[in-house]
């Protein structure tokens, strides 16, 4: 059984993304006793799907590097993966939560030798690439992972493939009879960090993605040019491997659209903006084209843009695409209309990718705790909240800047009222 | 040109916009539109136009009256609804165009000859004769109304296709003498006149 220590001054962190982390870590090192808790079996959240990030073009790697560390020296944090939280019952200052906790079948033993991973056959679409890349069925989620522990995949349990995991370990650290459990967890206050997920692109009809497969989305994108992702950081024609040199970006894919998402996802622009650097650096004669409505890269970004813009071999079409079709080898074919001048086009490229955009991870109706959310779906800010606080992508499309601001104002909303509990209960 | 097109120029001096709200069918919609072009770049037709539908909306905006109620473009719409479809702002576009195409038309603006307007023309007065579309003689109205010689050239060019939509009983030759209508004809003549007078006397602050 999990023992968690807790009390009604014990701040729950949910979701252990950039923003989660952020907030769980600020909290935990004023001296507050945190929970985090994350649905996967790894921190860091979409973040660590990313190549690069604008607007510095560094690896997200370091960031989350310093906050993993951050994480094993501070006693206060408790973090438990794998684990969901499905209810919340009481009020600001006394809360309780319910945890699921999946089971691992790995427990602290692992030192990611990876000897189960090869005694295994068996394997599957791996999650971490979008699909793009398989693993095995015992397997370490990423090369960064916190915790550096493997996972067992539970549609393995029972087989012969399982029994050769468990053999394969020196440390003993795999047991097949792990069970999920449910616990309770008393709480003052809740930090609810959630984040998002891409928009579903097969659903934008006309652009093909579930047709072509040289359509595809622009965080399949980011693993494709990670040279530890599914192509080893080579940007290729998913259809036949072949370089793709000439590369479409399709801006607000799916959003800004009363068809599909209302807002404006705010980070797509500046994403494609950082991908065409992706193609011009891994080509010298690679060739970008951005279609676009109009390109959001404010404040500090304008620099960014300006940059991309004087490129040679980026161009920039003032349209959003109409249709996509395919040609006899593969290629997809855009159409449309340059509202600038009104010129028709029906352009062919080797690659194209859509600038999809961000919605709530936690689908409206389905949230396990009352709260206030907006017509996009994000939380609102609004004190029928209680004790229960938006952070980061959970409450708006932020990038993450943003997001570890937002998240850190949370830790200090949720500081306020376990504080309160404390001074009330001397 | 007419009074009312006078006297809407006069009203609404600077902004083609608000006249084109105030008076076109779903006019207000056009504000809305966000000039991304999905609507121009789905448009089937739209090649064959002088300005596909968001440049139209551009044209009202920059006040280019004239040449946006004059143009053939709103009359190529053959209602596909694909733009509608797609905009991601929702706007009934088929429809303003429409709309735009009939507003013109009222001012005399519209391109004198316009082959469009024209077989609307023809459809309408077919259609008020019996209450329903007689679609033998709307054929043939079509066919002639360029003259006696044409005519048969048009027919003799689309014997064919009436022949296979007599096969089809899609088209009856005995409906040439005659032709059968809707139950109560005058009715629905009294019913369309009451539209029309409702609409011309919201039109008639304005013309002569
Ligand atoms: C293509 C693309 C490129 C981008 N590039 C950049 C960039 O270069 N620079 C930049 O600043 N931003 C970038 N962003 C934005 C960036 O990804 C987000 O700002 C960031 O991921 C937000 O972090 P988050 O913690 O709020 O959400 P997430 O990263 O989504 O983390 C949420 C966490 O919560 C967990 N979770 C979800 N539901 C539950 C639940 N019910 N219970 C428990 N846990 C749960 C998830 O597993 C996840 O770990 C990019 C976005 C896209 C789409
Ligand atoms: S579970 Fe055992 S075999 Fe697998 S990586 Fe961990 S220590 Fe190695
Ligand atoms: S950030 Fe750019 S691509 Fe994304 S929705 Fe907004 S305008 Fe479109
Ligand atoms: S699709 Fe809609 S928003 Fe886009 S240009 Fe056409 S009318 Fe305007
Ligand atoms: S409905 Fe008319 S304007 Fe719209 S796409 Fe079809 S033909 Fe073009």
């Amino acid at each position: 059984m999990t023992e968690v220590v807790a009390t009604n001054q014990t701040i729950l962190v949910v979701g252990g993304g950039i923003s989660g982390m952020t907030a769980a870590l600020e909290a935990a090192e004023t001296g507050k006793q945190v929970v985090l808790v994350e649905k996967r079996p790894y921190l860091g959240g979409r973040v660590s799907q990313l190549h690069k990030y604008f607007p510095k073009l560094c690896f997200p790697a370091c960031g989350l590097e310093i906050n993993q560390r951050r994480a094993k020296m501070n006693p206060n944090l408790t973090i438990l993966t794998m684990a969901e939280v499905t209810g919340l019952s009481g009020e600001a200052g006394s809360y309780t939560a319910t945890v699921k906790i999946n089971p691992r079948y790995v427990n602290e033993n692992c030192t990611a030798c990876g000897e189960c991973g090869k005694a295994v056959s068996a394997e599957f679409p791996n999650e971490f690439d979008y699909g793009l890349s398989k693993r095995k069925g015992a397997y370490l989620p990423n090369t960064m992972a916190h915790p550096m522990r493997y996972v067992i995949d539970p549609a393995m349990l029972g087989s012969d493939e399982a029994q050769k995991a468990k053999d394969a370990c020196k440390y003993n650290a795999i047991d097949l009879d792990m069970q999920d459990e449910e616990i309770s967890i008393p709480c003052g206050a809740v930090v609810w960090a959630t984040g998002w997920k891409p928009y579903d692109a097969a659903r934008i009809q006309p652009y093909g993605y579930d047709r072509f497969s040289n359509v595809i989305t622009n965080v399949e994108f980011e693993r494709m040019a990670d040279p530890s992702g599914p192509t080893g950081g080579r940007i290729i024609r998913p259809s036949d491997g072949k370089e793709a040199k000439n590369v479409a970006f399709i801006q607000c894919a799916g959003s800004r659209d009363r068809n599909h998402l209302l807002h404006c996802s705010r980070i797509c622009c500046m994403a494609t903006l950082k991908q065409c650097h992706y193609v011009t650096d891994a080509y010298a004669d690679a060739t970008v084209s951005v279609y676009y409505i109009d390109i959001r890269a404010i404040d500090r970004f304008e620099d960014f843009y300006a940059k991309v813009k004087a490129k040679d071999n980026v161009s920039f079409i003032k349209s959003k695409v109409a249709s996509v079709t395919q040609d006899k080898e593969a290629n997809p074919v855009l159409h449309g209309v340059n509202t600038e001048g009104y010129h028709r086009y029906a352009n062919t490229h080797d690659l194209v990718v859509l600038a999809v955009g961000m919605e709530p991870s936690v689908e409206a109706g389905s949230f396990p705790v009352p709260i206030v959310i907006n017509r996009e779906g994000f939380i609102e800010p609004a004190s029928e909240n209680g004790g229960v606080f938006a952070a980061g992508s959970a409450s708006d499309a932020l990038d993450v800047n943003r997001s570890v601001q937002h998240a850190t104002g949370a830790a200090l909303r949720a500081i306020q009222v376990v504080n309160r509990v404390a001074g009330t209960e001397g | 040109m007419s009074d009312l097109n006078q006297n809407m120029i006069e009203k609404y001096r600077n902004s083609f916009l608000k006249e084109v709200e105030a008076n076109v069918e779903e006019g207000e919609w056009v504000k809305m539109c966000m000039q991304c072009g999905v609507c121009s770049g789905s448009c089937p037709l739209g090649k064959h136009w002088a300005h596909p539908p968001q440049e139209i909306f551009m044209m009202i905006r920059a006040g280019q009256r004239e040449a946006v109620l004059s143009s053939d473009a709103m009359w190529m719409c053959t209602s596909c609804y694909n733009c509608i479809v797609r905009c991601p702002r929702e706007l009934p576009i088929t429809h303003i165009m429409h709309g735009l195409a009939h507003y013109a038309r009222r001012l005399g603006l519209a391109p004198k000859g316009q082959p469009t307007m024209a077989f609307a023309q023809i459809f309408w007065d077919n259609m008020m004769k019996a209450g329903r579309v007689n679609e033998l003689k709307l054929g043939l109205s079509l066919y002639y109304k360029d003259g006696f010689v044409q005519g048969i050239k048009n027919s003799l060019a689309n014997m064919k296709l009436g022949q296979n939509m007599i096969k089809a009983k899609r088209m009856n030759a005995v409906e040439f003498f005659g032709g059968h209508g809707v139950k109560d004809v005058s009715g629905l003549q009294k019913m369309i006149r009451k539209a029309q007078e409702l609409e011309d006397a919201r039109i008639a602050k304005y013309g002569k």
